[in-house]
């Protein structure tokens, strides 16, 4: 494959939950080891957007192609995509009967084979990366948000995925939380990792993403460079929505 | 300041008697004596109808020792015969509950329409009718003995209320367990036995306990078509012996002691599933 060629392909997605119009006509190319933040209003589509992309949601109209594999309701590649996709949710979604190893190695042995030696290896080098190496044997139950968001991380770096999604990683976080999971998505940016996050927080934005994504209405406004989206934002939608964001 | 009477809202205070009413002491020697007369008065009626209590001839029906040795008697045969249809029924009843949960959470039309009227079907026929179609319309039909035809009749009974209670545990499972798990590419049978499963025990714990006393109790009626169980036992031994009362209060009792103990037994390991 083209290494130029785009790793996430959107051409004129469309979704519809009963009458209510989620995504509108959406086109975007994501290339091989590009971060793009994704923002917006809530409501505007920007979770639907990410969770078709990993095949959560079935968009209903246009072609998704992501890593090489058409993805379309029903295609029998689906979880050989989200191998290749990792996601972190808002809610964390914990396994809470596995420990945090247990959590971290039931993809690398279930899905992908692997023993469980190399996967509890893997593992323990993923939690040094997101820096709680000491809670591999609690459960989930035990930790804070700001460190179960971490093992949420290191669950799907275990995956060894090409492509990591972050629906509003922080959302659900105290705020004294936040900084702690922004630093190992700041780290991971910087290993080269292909990545799509919707997200509040501008300050992550402006330091890691090469490319900003505005949604409103299930549309994409505005697509630009973060010094371009931040100084001279070209519409007004996307001027008010920064003002309310960045006033404090 | 001075004292004040109490502002806004005060309750009435009860009258005398029914404070006095209300007091544990009062509450537990009404329910003795009401307990008391009933006992009084059922031993009267069996004393004015000239009933022979003949309670010493109950223990050999538990076992003998004789010159022969031990030997259990015929109500700990029977009770042995209980537990393995009641284990072997709900053995059935847990996997046919599960296919049928399955069944109604797949989104298959044809699947949930079948659950559907399965559960229905079940639901709103006594035990008794469905145990004579077993007998003897199956029966004949699969060359079901009695023996299977109990055991298939009330596995398929159970089956449909333990469905109902593996269908509500895997809902109360939230969607971001699946999303979590498909989104390492986990596949739906996986993400059941790995993630969901092993969950909803904790919440179906409970309800399946009551489910195995509810099995164990109506396991009772397959004496109706005498397989040799505690209930058909306690019969026989009275049709030798004209021993009702003796004998019906001690198979009651056999039943309730195995009820308890396993009400007792899963609550313990529901202690231990309930840790984290």
């Amino acid at each position: 494959m083209n290494d130029d060629a785009p790793i996430i392909q959107a051409s004129g997605l469309n979704k519809f939950y009963g009458r209510f119009q989620a995504l509108k006509n959406i086109n975007l190319n994501v290339k091989q080891g590009e971060r793009v933040v994704v923002c917006g209003p809530s409501g505007s589509g920007k979770s639907t957007l990410i969770r078709c992309i990993n095949a959560l949601e079935n968009h209903d109209a246009g072609r998704l192609v992501v890593d090489g594999i058409e993805v379309y309701e029903g295609s029998k590649q689906i979880r050989n995509l989200r191998q290749e996709v990792g996601m972190v949710f808002q809610q964390f979604n914990l396994f809470p009967h596995l420990t945090v190893l247990e959590n971290l190695t039931i993809g690398p042995v279930r899905v992908r084979k692997l023993n469980k030696q190399d996967a509890e290896r893997n593992a323990r080098k993923y939690l040094e990366r997101v820096h709680i190496p000491e809670q591999a044997d609690k459960y989930p139950s035990q930790l804070s948000g700001g460190q179960q968001q971490r093992v949420a991380i290191a669950r799907s770096l275990c995956m060894e995925t090409r492509i990591m999604l972050f629906d509003e990683p922080t959302s659900a976080l105290d705020p004294e939380m936040i900084n702690e999971v922004l630093d190992v998505m700041v780290n991971l940016a910087d290993t080269g990792m292909t990545m799509v996050c919707v997200t509040h927080e501008m300050g992550f934005a402006r330091k890691v993403a090469d490319t900003m994504v505005f949604m409103d209405q299930g549309e994409i406004v505005e697509s630009a460079p973060p010094e371009k989206f931040f100084t001279e934002p070209e519409t007004e939608r996307c001027k008010a929505f920064l003002k309310q964001i960045l006033v404090h | 300041m001075s004292t004040a009477a109490p502002q806004g809202y005060v309750r009435p205070q009860l009258p005398l008697i029914s404070r006095i009413f209300q007091t544990p002491a009062a509450s537990v020697s009404i329910y003795l004596v009401v307990v008391g007369l009933i006992v009084y008065s059922a031993f009267n009626g069996a004393q004015a109808m000239g009933y022979n209590w003949q309670w010493y001839r109950v223990p050999q029906y538990f076992y003998t020792l004789t010159d022969d040795g031990f030997q259990w008697g015929e109500i700990s045969i029977g009770l042995v015969k209980t537990v393995e249809l009641s284990l072997l029924a709900f053995f059935f009843a847990v996997i046919l509950g599960l296919c049928v949960a399955m069944l109604r959470l797949s989104g298959l039309v044809v699947g949930k329409a079948m659950a559907v009227v399965f559960l229905e079907l079940v639901r709103n026929m006594p035990l008794l009718v469905l145990l004579y179609l077993f007998y003897y319309v199956l029966g004949p039909i699969f060359e079901l003995d009695r023996y299977w035809a109990s055991i298939l009749c009330l596995g398929v009974y159970h089956g449909a209320m333990v469905s109902e209670i593996f269908r509500a545990g895997i809902n109360a499972i939230p969607v971001g367990q699946w999303e979590g798990a498909r989104s390492i590419g986990m596949s739906k049978p996986q993400i059941y036995r790995f993630i969901v499963l092993p969950q909803t025990v904790r919440f179906m714990l409970p309800p399946l306990t009551g489910e195995a006393v509810n099995m164990i109790k109506s396991s009772a009626i397959v004496s109706v078509i005498a397989v040799a169980e505690l209930t058909t036992i306690g019969r026989n031994i009275i049709s030798d012996t004209y021993m009702s009362f003796e004998i019906w209060f001690t198979i009651a009792a056999v039943y309730l002691i195995v009820t308890l103990i396993l009400s007792i037994g899963v609550s313990v390991v529901e202690r231990h599933y309930s840790v984290h």
